[in-house]
């Protein structure tokens, strides 16, 4: 009964994904719309693929700088949040200084790094840092305070420290939430290194966007568009496997579960 | 010499009095059970033998030594059996244990000698969330036993649970307590649960819970199913249903 339901649940997206790439690929062999406006998804893919030892580089490029930036604001975040979360004076002074920071497109500030940092991979990195920050700051911090009370109390009456609190309750109960955060942020982290390359630069796939844009070479755009997408999938599953890794008890739940339903 | 002796505690939250002057005592290897209509106070009264609150009034002794506001010296278990998800059956029991300073390895082997007693064997390696409601609250026990062996505080151990799998429990707690050698404080709702497993029930009246009346309870050991159907329970049942 399940297993025909997930089929059922993955075919018909997957069916109307093809109708429309289709009708698209129809819209371009038709001309309806010129190629400069649209081109086909084949033509895209072909492209795609001959571009592939030009992208290669800014592939590279564009992926360090986000994952650099990723992993510095995760060391960031937890550090603002075990304060935040320990010292309330300080997640009082902190907190909505975060939030009310959210109101800033990061995109208007971007020029600003560029004038600060200059055009190398500095600036790209901090942007990243700050797209980063926010999701995983919160999510972490929710996590950490939604811990049953109860269970606090009972580990306090057990005589544990602080610290020990921390290690063998806390941090482990606001993995979970932790890791939506970490998710949410990856799939920022691309993003924001490539509005980092729009700003200016050498390298990088948001470089070699402005070009092939320059150019008119829609299919470039497209192409690049792709890689994008893909890095971004590409992040957020390695994630999702550090994630299963990292919390194997939810792991093992699910593995019972299926075996239960089969 | 008592375990625990409670003297003329009263504690209120703001306007809210919640306990009212209330004194009761535990004697070595007794169980005692304080039983009271919900909300009376009575885990408020557990907080603070446990030392997580510190009374308005009065002190709590252990051992004849003044505990009030002191933590670590009683365990306590709560209703709901707070197993750490993330930690197999093995490593939650443990966890007592690593807070006393136990090496990992020496946890283990102090642990596993009590896992047939507490029908937990073959299930060491498994998550929390793979058990039973009944085989949760066994391992929260073991846990709560490993802290503290001599005097146990448990908060209506069995409240969550089926009626079924309560009777079992209690009959199996029954069988354990009497190899223990454990003080036990218990709290519950349930008029037959306290009679059946108790030595002495104290009623707590509603908020302001005090102490209306103390019953000691003269069934012979060991107890069993019979018991329930017995002349002296259903008496005490009566004279408690007419108390409250």
């Amino acid at each position: 009964m399940k297993k025909s339901g997930s089929i059922e649940n993955k075919l018909i997206p997957i069916s109307f994904f093809t109708i429309l790439i289709f009708i698209w690929e129809l819209v371009a062999r038709l001309e309806l719309v010129p190629a400069y406006i649209l081109p086909g998804p084949i033509r895209i893919i072909k492209t795609l693929f001959m571009n592939l030892p030009v992208l290669k580089e800014h592939i590279i490029v564009t992926s360090l700088e986000a994952i650099a930036g990723f992993v510095i604001s995760a060391i960031f975040a937890i550090a603002i949040c075990l304060l935040m979360d320990s010292i309330t004076i300080v997640k009082k002074a902190i907190y909505p200084l975060i939030i009310v920071s959210q109101t800033i497109p990061i995109i208007t500030i971007a020029p600003l790094f560029a004038i600060w940092f200059g055009f190398g991979y500095l600036p790209k990195v901090v942007i990243v840092v700050l797209v980063c920050f926010f999701p995983i700051t919160i999510s972490l911090l929710e996590g950490l305070s939604s811990v049953d009370e109860d269970l606090l109390n009972l580990i306090k009456s057990m005589g544990a420290n602080k610290i020990q609190t921390y290690k063998m309750v806390k941090l482990p109960a606001a993995m979970p939430s932790f890791f939506s955060g970490l998710k949410i942020a990856g799939t920022y982290s691309i993003m924001g290194a490539t509005i980092g390359e729009w700003v200016g630069g050498k390298r990088g796939l948001g470089v070699y966007m402005l070009r092939v844009k320059h150019s008119f070479a829609t299919d470039k755009v497209f192409a690049t568009i792709i890689v994008i997408t893909l890095l971004s999938i590409l992040l957020l599953k390695v994630i999702g496997i550090i994630e299963r890794k990292s919390m194997p008890w939810i792991y093992k739940q699910e593995l019972e579960n299926t075996e239960e339903y089969k | 010499m008592y375990k625990v002796e409670i003297n003329n505690v009263s504690k209120s939250f703001g306007q809210l009095n919640t306990l009212d002057d209330v004194s009761l005592e535990l004697k070595e290897n007794q169980f005692v059970t304080i039983l009271g209509p919900s909300g009376s106070g009575k885990s408020t009264l557990f907080n603070i033998i446990s030392g997580l609150l510190i009374p308005d009034k009065g002190e709590v002794l252990i051992e004849s030594e003044v505990y009030t506001g002191r933590t670590g010296r009683v365990s306590y278990m709560h209703q709901k059996d707070l197993l750490l998800p993330w930690k197999n059956i093995l490593e939650n029991v443990c966890l007592p244990l690593n807070l006393k300073g136990y090496s990992i390895k020496e946890a283990k082997i102090k642990a596993l000698n009590y896992f047939k007693l507490f029908g937990l064997e073959g299930f060491e390696k498994n998550y929390p969330n793979q058990l039973s409601g009944g085989m949760r609250q066994r391992a929260s026990l073991l846990r709560t036993y490993l802290f503290s062996n001599d005097i146990m505080l448990l908060d209506e151990p069995f409240g969550g649970l089926d009626a079924i799998t309560k009777r079992t429990m209690q009959q199996w707690l029954l069988e354990v307590f009497e190899d223990l050698k454990a003080s036990i404080l218990f709290i519950t709702h349930d008029i037959d649960e306290a009679i059946f497993l108790s030595d002495k029930v104290y009623v707590l009246s509603e908020r302001p819970a005090s102490v209306k009346a103390e019953f000691e309870v003269n069934i012979a050991r060991p107890r069993s199913l019979d018991t329930f159907t017995c002349k002296e329970f259903n008496e005490m049942k009566k004279d408690i249903l007419d108390l409250l």
